[in-house]
C-alpha cells in the first residue's frame, strides 16, 4: 500500500511530522515503511501555461513555434517537438531559470534560429511515471484539462509537492490496505481525530430497486451484497485532483467511473465494481458458484475456465464478473456506457485467494478480499463511490441500495484483565494508561470493579479476536522498548546436547583436526546423482518435489557422495588440487513412489579424498592419497567412538566403486554383523566422468554408531609385568589377507596376546609374484605374574604352526 | 729430590701450556702422572729418606702432582667446550624455513556459528532438539496457527512433495513436535536446522539456509523474560555492549510478535554502509506464543505462557565474518572453508 501524506492528512491532522518522521512513527507501531518517495523528483519553476498560438518552424517540419500565456504580461515564444502541441491547450510550462528532474535547468536557447522562452513539458518530463500515465498522456506534452488556472504552480496542479510511505504490510494489518485504515493507525499513535469523508447523495425521484434486483445463492461465499444505480453518466476523465491521487497511490487512472471505484477501494480498503447497467440483463444480479465446464472472458481479454468452487456474479444466466477478482468483458464499462449498476459486497476470503492463486489473477481487490474486508464498509463505500461518480461523470444516483440480507456482524467484544496484561507483558501499566491506550486505538472499552476490561473491537480490526490480541495492541502502543529485560523466574534447568549431537560434535572436531574440510551440500539433486550408488541407497526412491525450480534441483539426495564429488570436481577445476573433505547431513529414502507419509531421514557421514593427502614441501616428498588414508578416516571415527572393536572390514564390490579397492564396513550388533557403509576408491569410469584423478571415499550410516558409541571411558590398570614381544615374517600368497593371519594367530594366541601389528608388508621378485611376505609383531603379556621364555617360546611356536597349516605360510627367512 | 719435585713441574706446566690438542693432552697426563710417569718415577726415591723428610717431600709431591692435574683438567675442559661448540656450529639450521604443520580443517562456517549459538543456549539452560527437514503440512503450517488458504503462507513459498508433505520452512515445526513429546510440561529448547523456502538464489537470498529457533513454555513466561533472554544471548554472541531493540511486527504463531535488531557490530550503532546507517541490524523475529499454538501442542494457555524466537544462520554468519555472498556457504570451494580453520 502506497499512501500519499498529502491524501492522507484530508483524514488527520499531520502537522509536525513530514514522510520520514511519520515512517519512522508507523515503524515503531509495527507498520514497516522502508521507502519515502518524494513525488517531486527535481521541479522547480514549472508553470501552467495557455497555448495561444502554434505555428510551423520556418526551418524545422518536426518543431512548432508557440506563443504561450503563462500569467506574465508578455506571451512567451516557446519552441516545442511534440506533435500533440495545439493552440488552445493548457500544458506545463518550463520558464527560464526552471529546473527538471536529473538537474536540468531551462536556459534561453535558440532552436534553429528561432528563440525559446522556456520548454513544454512531458509528464515523463516533470518525473512523473510513465507506467501509471493514462494511455492518452504517455506520449507528447502533458494536457492538462480545461480550467486549469494559468501561471499555477505545476508542483499544485498535479500535486507532487508530496511524500509517498511504501508500506511493507504484514498479512494481519489489512485494515492498513485503506487510507482510513491508516489514518487510525495514525490516530492511535499521535493521540489526534480522524475525519471521515462525507457521502452527499442527493434526492432522485426514481428508485434503483425498479431498475436491479439481487439474489445470493452462495451464502457462505457471499455475505452481504449491496448495489446501487446511477443514471445518464458521461464517461470520461476523473479530475486532475482524483488522478494525482490515484497516480500517487501506484494506481493508473482508466476513465472517471473505474477511477471512482478505485478511489473509493483505496479510502475504505472496499473493492467496488462498477458494470454497465445495460449490458446486465433485466439489472439481474444473482450470485452463485460457477457450474462445472462454465467459462467467461474477464476484462482483460482472457477467456477462462471456471471451477465449481469460484464464485460469480451472474446477470441470471451469465457470469458477468468473478466475484472480488475480475469483471466480465461481456458487462465492461465503456465510453459508451451511460447507465452504471455499482456493486459492493463482502465476498469470503478464502474462496477469492483460491479463485485468484488458481487463475494467477491477481487484483487489489482479490489482495483486500483475501485478507478479509470491514463488513461495516460494504455501505459506507458504496455510497460514496455513487455521490463520486455523481460529482465526477454526472450521473444521477438513484434512491436507495439493493442488497442482499447482511450476515449478523456481531461486534467483538473481548475481555481481559489488567493482571493479564501486566502478567503477560512484565510490564506495571495502571488502569488509567491501558484506558488511554484503548482510546486511541477507538476501541470501546468498559472496567469492571475487579479490573477486567471489556474492549467492543470495530470490526474494522478484524485482526483482532482474543486478549492476547489486546494485549499486543497495548504493548506496541505503550513501546515494546518500554517493556523491561527481565529474568526467567523459577526453577532453572540443566542444559545438554543430544547424545547424536555431542557424537556429530566430536566427528567434527577429529576429522577437521586430521586434516578434512567439512562441507555443507544442497539437499536437492539430478535424479541422475540419485541413482550413482545404488549400493548406497538400497531400494530408495528418490522423493521428487511436486514443483522443482530447476531438473538439477528436483529429487531429495539419497547418498551425500554424489555431492562430494561435485564438489571435488568444482574444486579441482579452480586448481584447488588436494581436496580432502566431508559431510555430515541427512538422506532420504522412501520405498513409496507417491509418498503418503514421510520419507525416512538418515543420519549420514561421507569423506571423499583426492590428489595428495600430504603436500609436497620443501623437506618432504608428496603423498598421494590411497585407500588406507580413507580407511584410516574410518578408524579415526571408530577410535572417537569407542567402538574400533566392533568394527571390521571386508572385501566389497560395490557398483561404481574400484572393485579390487573396496570394503563394505561393519558393525557387530546384537542381531549380528551390519554392513553401514563403505570406504574404497571410485571406479576409474566415475573417476573419469567427474574430471577427478584417483579419488577415495567413504559413506557411514550414523544411527547405528549412535546406538553403539561409548562415550564411558573406563582406565586400565598400567601392565605391573614385562611384555614379550616375537616378530615373524610369513611368506604367503599374494590374496591371502593380514586380516584373516592377525585373526588365525590372535585365535591361536589365546588371552596371553595383548597385541598383534601387521609392521611390514612385502612383494617383490625374490617371493615370486604369486606371494607376499607379511610381517606380524606379536606382544605376549600376563596381567599377574612375569612370563617365562620357555612358555612364550612354545605359544608362539604353535601360533606360527597355525598359520603354517591355515594358510601354507612359511617363514621368511 | 725436592728440587726435582720443582723442576719437574715447571717443566710439565711449560710444556701443557703448548698443548694444542686433546690427543697430546692425554700423552701429556701419561708422560707425568702416569703409573710410569715423570712423577712416580722421583717419588720411588723416597724410599731413602729420612722419616723426617719422608712427610715433607711427600707433601711437595702431593702438590705438585695436584698442580698439574689442575691445569690438565682446564685444559681438558677447555677442549670439550671449544668441540660442543663446533659441532654446534655445524649443526646450525636455517630457521626461518616452514615448519612441518599437521595439516587441520575447519568446521563449516555455519555449523561453527550453530555450535556457538547452541552452546551459549546450552549455557543458559537450553536442550536442543531435531526434526525432520521433510514435514507434513500439519506440522509445518497448521499446528502453527496457519490453516490452509491462510494469506500469511504467502510470506514463504514452499517445495510441496505432496499436498500434505513438504521441505519444512521454518524449524517451528520441531517445536509443535517438542510440545507434544513434552505432555504440558515445562520446555525450553532451541531447534538448529536446515529449512526450505522458494526462493531465487542471489547474493542474500538461498532456497536452502539454516535456522534456530528457540521455544520456552511455562508458568508465568512474561515478554520481558524474552526480552531479557535475547539481550542475554546477544551479548554473548556479539559483546558486551550489544542492545536490541524490537519492532512491532505479526507472525502466525505468536502474540506479540516482534522483529529485533541488534546493534550494528561494524559501527557500533554509529551507522554505516553495514546497517543502511540506521546504526541496528535485523537478526531475529520473536514473540509470545501464540495460544492456539499452545493449545494445538497441548497446554492450556491459561495456565502456561511462553516465547518463542528464531534466527537465520546464514545472516548471521554473513555478519559475523563479513561475508559478501551467501552462495559461498554451499560452494564449498576450498580457498573459502579454509579460511575458518582458525577458531
Amino acid at each position: 500500500m502506497n499512501v500519499s501524506c498529502k491524501w492522507l492528512s484530508e483524514y488527520i491532522d499531520l502537522s509536525g511530522y513530514n514522510g520520514g518522521q511519520l515512517a519512522e512513527l508507523m515503524t515503531s507501531g509495527g507498520i514497516e515503511i522502508d521507502i519515502v518517495e518524494n513525488r517531486n523528483k527535481g521541479v522547480t519553476g514549472v508553470v501552467v501555461g495557455h497555448v495561444v498560438e502554434r505555428e510551423k518552424h520556418p526551418d524545422a517540419d518536426k518543431l512548432s513555434v508557440c506563443k504561450v500565456n503563462v500569467g506574465q504580461e508578455e506571451l512567451l515564444q516557446i519552441v516545442c517537438g511534440a506533435k500533440n502541441v495545439a493552440a488552445g491547450q493548457l500544458v506545463p510550462v518550463a520558464t527560464i531559470g526552471a529546473k527538471l528532474p536529473g538537474d536540468f535547468a531551462i536556459k534561453r536557447a535558440k532552436l534553429r534560429g528561432v528563440e525559446s522562452q522556456g520548454m513544454i513539458c512531458s509528464a515523463k518530463e516533470l518525473g512523473l511515471n510513465d507506467k501509471l500515465l493514462p494511455k492518452e498522456q504517455q506520449e507528447g506534452i502533458l494536457v492538462l484539462p480545461e480550467g486549469t488556472p494559468v501561471g499555477a504552480s505545476i508542483l499544485d496542479v498535479l500535486a507532487i509537492a508530496d511524500e509517498v510511505l511504501e508500506l511493507d504490510l504484514t498479512p494481519n494489518r489489512s485494515d492498513c490496505l485503506s487510507m482510513l485504515g491508516v489514518a487510525y493507525e495514525v490516530a492511535a499513535l499521535t493521540g489526534r481525530p480522524v475525519t471521515l469523508p462525507q457521502a452527499g447523495l442527493n434526492d432522485a425521484a426514481e428508485v434503483a430497486s425498479d431498475y436491479v434486483k439481487v439474489a445470493v445463492e452462495a451464502e457462505a461465499q457471499c455475505t452481504h451484497y449491496a448495489a446501487r444505480y446511477i443514471k445518464g453518466v458521461h464517461i470520461g476523465p476523473s479530475p486532475q485532483w482524483m488522478q494525482n491521487r490515484l497516480m500517487a497511490a501506484g494506481v493508473r487512472p482508466i476513465n472517471n467511473v473505474v477511477d471512482v471505484t478505485n478511489y473509493v477501494m483505496l479510502e475504505y480498503g472496499q473493492p467496488l465494481h462498477a458494470f454497465d447497467a445495460d449490458k446486465v440483463e433485466g439489472g439481474r444480479i444473482l450470485v452463485r458458484l460457477a457450474g462445472e465446464g462454465e467459462t467467461m472472458v474477464t476484462l482483460d481479454g482472457q477467456e477462462r475456465k471456471l471451477e465449481p468452487h469460484m464464485l460469480v456474479i451472474t446477470d441470471g444466466a451469465n457470469p458477468i464478473a468473478l466475484a472480488g477478482v475480475m469483471g466480465g468483458a461481456n458487462s465492461e464499462v465503456t465510453d459508451a456506457t451511460v447507465n452504471i449498476l455499482l456493486e459492493s459486497a463482502r465476498f469470503d476470503g478464502s474462496t477469492v485467494r483460491k479463485t485468484s492463486r488458481q487463475l494467477g489473477l491477481r487484483s487489489e481487490s482479490s489482495a483486500r478480499f483475501e485478507k478479509g474486508v470491514d463488513p461495516a464498509r460494504v455501505i459506507p463505500a458504496l455510497d460514496r463511490a455513487a455521490a463520486l461518480i455523481a460529482e465526477v461523470a454526472s450521473g444521477l444516483v438513484l434512491d436507495g441500495i439493493v442488497q442482499s440480507e447482511p450476515a449478523a456482524n456481531e461486534e467483538a467484544k473481548i475481555a481481559v484483565s489488567i493482571a493479564k496484561i501486566n502478567g503477560y507483558l512484565g510490564t506495571e501499566l495502571s488502569r488509567l494508561e491501558i484506558e488511554t491506550i484503548f482510546g486511541r486505538l477507538q476501541f470501546g472499552c468498559e472496567v469492571s470493579s475487579d479490573d477486567v476490561f471489556t474492549v467492543h473491537v470495530p470490526s474494522r480490526r478484524g485482526d483482532i479476536t482474543r486478549d492476547v490480541d489486546l494485549i499486543e495492541e497495548v504493548a506496541r502502543l505503550y513501546g515494546y522498548d518500554n517493556i523491561p529485560t527481565t529474568p526467567i523466574e523459577g526453577a532453572t534447568s540443566p542444559g545438554a546436547l543430544t547424545k547424536p549431537q555431542a557424537i556429530r560434535r566430536e566427528l567434527r572436531k577429529r576429522l577437521t583436526n586430521a586434516g578434512l574440510h567439512e562441507v555443507i551440500s544442497y539437499s536437492f539433486t539430478h535424479p541422475e546423482r540419485t541413482a550413482l550408488f545404488p549400493d548406497l541407497t538400497s531400494e530408495a526412491t528418490p522423493v521428487r518435489l511436486a514443483l522443482p525450480m530447476s531438473e538439477d534441483r528436483s529429487v531429495l539426495r539419497t547418498s551425500l557422495l554424489p555431492q562430494l564429488l561435485e564438489t571435488a570436481t568444482y574444486n579441482r577445476n579452480r586448481k584447488n588440487d588436494d581436496v580432502a573433505i566431508f559431510e555430515i547431513g541427512s538422506v532420504f529414502h522412501t520405498d513409496e513412489a507417491e509418498l503418503t507419509r514421510l520419507p525416512q531421514e538418515k543420519h549420514r557421514l561421507a569423506a571423499l579424498i583426492t590428489g595428495n593427502r600430504i603436500g609436497a614441501k620443501w623437506n618432504r616428498k608428496a603423498q598421494p592419497a590411497d585407500f588406507y588414508d580413507a580407511k584410516g578416516i574410518v578408524e579415526a571415527i571408530a577410535e572417537t567412538l569407542g567402538v574400533t572393536g566392533s568394527l571390521s572390514y571386508e572385501a566389497a564390490q560395490p557398483e561404481h566403486f574400484h572393485p579390487g579397492r573396496t570394503a563394505a564396513i561393519k558393525l557387530g550388533t546384537e542381531r549380528g554383523p551390519l554392513v553401514i557403509g563403505y570406504v574404497g576408491q571410485l571406479h576409474p569410469s566415475v573417476q573419469l566422468a567427474n574430471d577427478l584423478g584417483d579419488t577415495y571415499v567413504v559413506e557411514l550410516e550414523l544411527a547405528p554408531l549412535y546406538d553403539q558409541a561409548d562415550f564411558g571411558i573406563v582406565y586400565k590398570a598400567l601392565p605391573r609385568y614385562p611384555a614379550m614381544q616375537r616378530d615373524i615374517a610369513l611368506v604367503v600368497d599374494r590374496d591371502v589377507e593380514a586380516g584373516a593371519l592377525s585373526a588365525a594367530a590372535a585365535e591361536q594366541a589365546g588371552a596371553l596376546l595383548e597385541s598383534i601389528n601387521v609392521f611390514d608388508v612385502y612383494t617383490g621378485e625374490r617371493l615370486g609374484a604369486s606371494k607376499k611376505s607379511v610381517a606380524l609383531s606379536l606382544v605376549y603379556r600376563h596381567a599377574e605374574r612375569t612370563l617365562t621364555d620357555e612358555e612364550v617360546t612354545e605359544l608362539h611356536a604353535s601360533v606360527v604352526s597355525k598359520l603354517e597349516q591355515s594358510f601354507g605360510a612359511e617363514l621368511r627367512k | 729430590m725436592k728440587e726435582r719435585l720443582e723442576a719437574l713441574r715447571s717443566e710439565a706446566l711449560a710444556e701443557l701450556e703448548t698443548v694444542d690438542s686433546p690427543q697430546l693432552l692425554n700423552d701429556l697426563r701419561v708422560k707425568y702422572l702416569g703409573k710410569k710417569g715423570a712423577l712416580t718415577e722421583i717419588l720411588r726415591g723416597m724410599g731413602s729418606l729420612s722419616a723426617e723428610e719422608r712427610p715433607v717431600i711427600g707433601q711437595v709431591g702431593n702438590d705438585v702432582r695436584a698442580a698439574i692435574e689442575s691445569v690438565i683438567e682446564t685444559k681438558q675442559a677447555a677442549f670439550v667446550a671449544a668441540e660442543t661448540e663446533m659441532r654446534l656450529a655445524a649443526e646450525t639450521i636455517d630457521v626461518t624455513l616452514p615448519g612441518k604443520k599437521p595439516e587441520a580443517g575447519a568446521i563449516h562456517p555455519l555449523n561453527k556459528v550453530v555450535q556457538e549459538i547452541e552452546d551459549i543456549f546450552v549455557g543458559l539452560g537450553y536442550t536442543v532438539a531435531e526434526g525432520p527437514e521433510v514435514e507434513t503440512d500439519y506440522y509445518n503450517f497448521e499446528a502453527l496457527n496457519l490453516p490452509k488458504d491462510h494469506p500469511a503462507r504467502d510470506m514463504q513459498d514452499s517445495f510441496y512433495v505432496t499436498d500434505e508433505i513438504l521441505m519444512r520452512t521454518q524449524t517451528s515445526p520441531v517445536q509443535v513436535r517438542t510440545m507434544k513429546a513434552a505432555q504440558g510440561k515445562p520446555i525450553k529448547v532451541i531447534c538448529p536446522g536446515k529449512v526450505y523456502r522458494r526462493d531465487d538464489d542471489d547474493a542474500t537470498h538461498s532456497f536452502q539456509f539454516n535456522q534456530i529457533e528457540g521455544l520456552v513454555i511455562g508458568p508465568n513466561i512474561r515478554m520481558s523474560d524474552l526480552k531479557g533472554t535475547l539481550l542475554q544471548f546477544v551479548q554473548l554472541m556479539f559483546g558486551k555492549q550489544a542492545q536490541i531493540r524490537l519492532r512491532p511486527s505479526f507472525f502466525p504463531f505468536t502474540e506479540p510478535s516482534a522483529e529485533v535488531d541488534v546493534t550494528c557490530s561494524q559501527c557500533g550503532g554509529d551507522g554505516c554502509r553495514m546497517c543502511k546507517h540506521t546504526g541496528w541490524l535485523e537478526i531475529l523475529g520473536c514473540g509470545m506464543v501464540h495460544p492456539r499454538v499452545l493449545e494445538m501442542g497441548g497446554y492450556d494457555p491459561n495456565e502456561v505462557s511462553g516465547f518463542a524466537f528464531g534466527m537465520g544462520v546464514e545472516r548471521i554468519a554473513l555478519l559475523k565474518y563479513g561475508i559478501d555472498d551467501i552462495r559461498h556457504f554451499y560452494t564449498n570451494d576450498l580457498r573459502f572453508l579454509s579460511q575458518f580453520v582458525r577458531m
